[in-house]
């Protein structure tokens, strides 16, 4: 899409929302190898182009649920920096009262049905939220984020055709970063495009480049506001690339360095937009400095609290199991 | 006699399922990163290299699928399948294939079907890994007839009975605590098996039973060595699997000890810590001096954090505590 056709807070804010997302990562990473962050850590480094890209046309009162790679998601949605970094920490103050961690941040404040440690396990609640959208008249949409390993799951299947059938206003977005861990793409899905399912399920599929966030922003703009009109789902494929391990921690066998090379050299979707803003003169090499500046205060902001933040306490362990406490349902001390 | 050299758990882990695969051609693995990756947990390294993708098989993130298939290969008796489900908490995605068809199978046939297959799985707290990579589901297993379930404590059981289990016939649901993978213990280079459904002693002792599983074996003999220096004499005994159970064993240390306290991580209600309870109560009520203790975590999911976590999973102190209760 002509940059010049995007209203340029627009723009700003997309290339806002990239940096704030690799800026965190990569301090999740330093803070992971410190032994400060705990559990799995799963980063985003490499794929902010899809977050920005998508929910640039996103509302509040929109839904969208995530996977065990969730903080850019998280952070695109507008959620709270120094709540999700108190919850990687464990705190007390996290958005999840450090119950449920990296792969678990959730935040119906700001349309986050949550991070899911189950692959698969977020794709049909996005269908849910849809569902809950139409019957309500609403015109909202919900977006469910997945892998590619996810596109194998039993509940994409289910989820694609339920929307379909029911034509409900959801979009389904799968970050084909080509591995599965440690499988490639090639070796667990035998189509070109995971795109080209959505025609056994009647609905439009679209690949795209996810390292180019005007191009997503494109395709999401079709998809999205046609869920908002009503007329059903859409599957969008953004090819991207991790550019760290599957997790933090992972000596990765299964790819060379070099390749990991290549992709952060020409595919770096923060340099490509870069690029483009800088080259037609929307903006200057010293306003997006400052986008990086504020980024890293922000964070840093974000680390302090978390780290001066106390711990849960013994008392917090057996609260919010059930939203209703009844007598005698922590039967447990015999 | 020459030393047992000492080796870790995964590594026995490794050992039985390379014995196995290099002695019967049927026998293949499959599962998410077990291949090139050799297992996120190592359990599965080299295999891929010297038996091939073939018989070690990376699989698409479908749980259903590919333990279904397994289910399948097994049934026709071409092959002996070791599936590999990464974490037990992903169980919820394959319910119906393990409790339906797996544990079904051969009964519903009228004892025609054989269903020779493993399914491999990890489970435990104590790694930040939250609510749903951090359970011990066992239970949920045992619960259901149809399958046999197996959960070493040592790198010398783990080698012993996985070999057994590939072996049997049944569909065996074999866990490993993921927090003893790192252990190291003596184990025999050679082949062995270890029958199922035979309890282990670990430790002998007079005033009091301790029955725990897998990793609480190991703080039921942390507590026992602390309670040993005050002078109370605890006996461990270790199940090793939970089905078929080693009934015999676990009754007769009761009526050696008169008291009894059950350890295991698995939730609290309908558990297996509540069913060796109740075989306490109904096979050796009179011989008990004191009520049974169950030293278990509380009926909440898995806390992230380290601080409500280490609350969550049952500690030395709480058995020992437990123990002084009784006495
Ligand atoms: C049901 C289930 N099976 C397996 C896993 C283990 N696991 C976690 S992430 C992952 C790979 C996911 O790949 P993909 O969907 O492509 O997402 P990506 O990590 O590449 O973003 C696997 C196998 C899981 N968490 N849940």
């Amino acid at each position: 899409m002509p940059v010049e056709e995007i209203p340029k807070e627009t723009l700003l804010w997309m290339y806002e929302t990239m940096v704030r997302i690799r800026v965190h990562e990569e301090r999740v990473a330093e803070l992971f190898a410190q032994g400060k962050v705990p559990g799995f850590v799963h980063l985003y480094t490499g794929e902010e182009a899809i977050a920005a890209g998508i929910m640039a046309h996103l509302r509040k009162d929109d839904f969208i649920t995530s996977t065990h790679r969730g903080h850019g998601h998280y952070i695109a949605k507008g959620g709270d920096i120094k709540a999700s970094m108190a919850e990687l920490f464990g705190k007390k103050t996290g958005s999840c009262k450090g119950k449920g961690g990296s792969m678990h941040i959730a935040d119906l404040d700001v349309g986050e049905l949550g991070a899911n440690g189950i692959v698969g396990g977020g794709i049909p609640h996005a269908v849910g939220a849809a569902l809950g959208i139409k019957l309500n008249g609403l015109d909202s949409v919900a977006v469910a984020f997945f892998g590619d390993g996810a596109a194998n799951q039993g509940t994409f299947h289910e989820s694609l055709n339920l929307a379909s059938i029911w034509k409900l206003p959801v979009v389904f977005v799968c970050e084909n970063n080509q591995y599965q861990i440690s499988l490639p793409a090639k070796e667990h899905t035998n189509v070109k495009d995971i795109a080209e399912r959505a025609k056994a399920y009647g609905i439009p599929g679209v690949a795209v480049d996810g390292q180019d966030v005007l191009a997503v922003y494109e395709v999401a703009k079709e998809a999205i506001e046609r869920a908002r009109r009503g007329e059903g789902p859409t599957l969008i494929e953004v090819k991207t690339y991790r550019f760290r391990g599957h997790f933090e921690g992972d000596p990765q066998v299964y790819r060379s360095k070099e390749e990991i090379e290549w992709w952060k050299e020409n595919k770096d979707p923060i340099k490509i937009f870069e690029k483009v803003l800088l080259e037609k003169g929307i903006f200057t090499k010293e306003e997006l400095e400052q986008v990086w500046e504020r980024a890293r205060k922000e964070i840093e902001e974000a680390v302090k609290f978390a780290e001066e933040s106390p711990w849960p306490t013994k008392e917090d362990l057996t609260e919010d199991v059930f939203s209703t406490p009844t007598k005698g349902v922590l039967v447990w001390q015999w | 006699m020459a030393m047992v050299r000492e080796i870790t758990f995964a590594q026995a882990i490794n050992e039985a399922l390379d014995y196995e695969m290099s002695k019967d051609e049927k026998v293949i693995i499959m599962g998410e990163d077990v291949g090139r990756y050799g297992g996120i947990f190592g359990a599965t390294a080299g295999l891929y290299e010297k038996y091939g993708p073939e018989r070690v098989r990376d699989t698409p993130i479908s749980e259903a699928g590919f333990i279904g298939a397994a289910i399948g290969a097994a049934a026709t008796g071409l092959l002996r399948p070791v599936v590999e489900l990464m974490f037990i908490d992903f169980l919820g995605v394959t319910f119906d294939q393990i409790f339906n068809q797996a544990a079904k199978m051969r009964y519903m046939f009228g004892g025609k079907a054989k269903i020779p297959m493993v399914l491999r799985t990890t489970c435990g707290a104590g790694f930040a890994a939250a609510a749903q990579h951090s359970q011990s589901l066992h239970a949920l297993f045992v619960h259901v007839p149809g399958l046999k379930v197996v959960m070493p404590s040592t790198p010398y059981d783990a080698k012993g009975l996985l070999i057994s289990s590939i072996e049997d016939d049944d569909p065996v649901i074999f866990i490993e605590h993921k927090g003893l993978y790192g252990i190291k213990g003596p184990v025999p280079e050679e082949p062995y098996t270890i029958p199922l459904g035979e309890a282990d002693v670990k430790k002998e002792g007079k005033d009091v039973t301790i029955v725990a599983t897998a990793a609480m074996v190991h703080k039921a003999l942390e507590a026992a060595k602390k309670l040993e220096e005050e002078g109370i004499s605890v006996e461990v005994v270790d199940p090793r699997t939970l089905v078929p159970l080693d009934v015999d064993t676990i009754v007769n240390s009761i009526k050696k000890t008169g008291r009894l306290v059950v350890v295991d991580e698995g939730y609290p209600r309908c558990s297996f810590a509540t069913d060796i309870a109740a075989i306490a109560a109904s096979k050796a009520f009179e011989y008990l001096k004191a009520p049974v203790k169950l030293v278990t975590p509380p009926a909440t999911p898995i806390p992230f954090s380290p601080a409500l976590e280490k609350e969550w999973i049952p500690s030395a102190e709480k058995i020992e505590k437990a123990v002084k209760e009784i006495l």
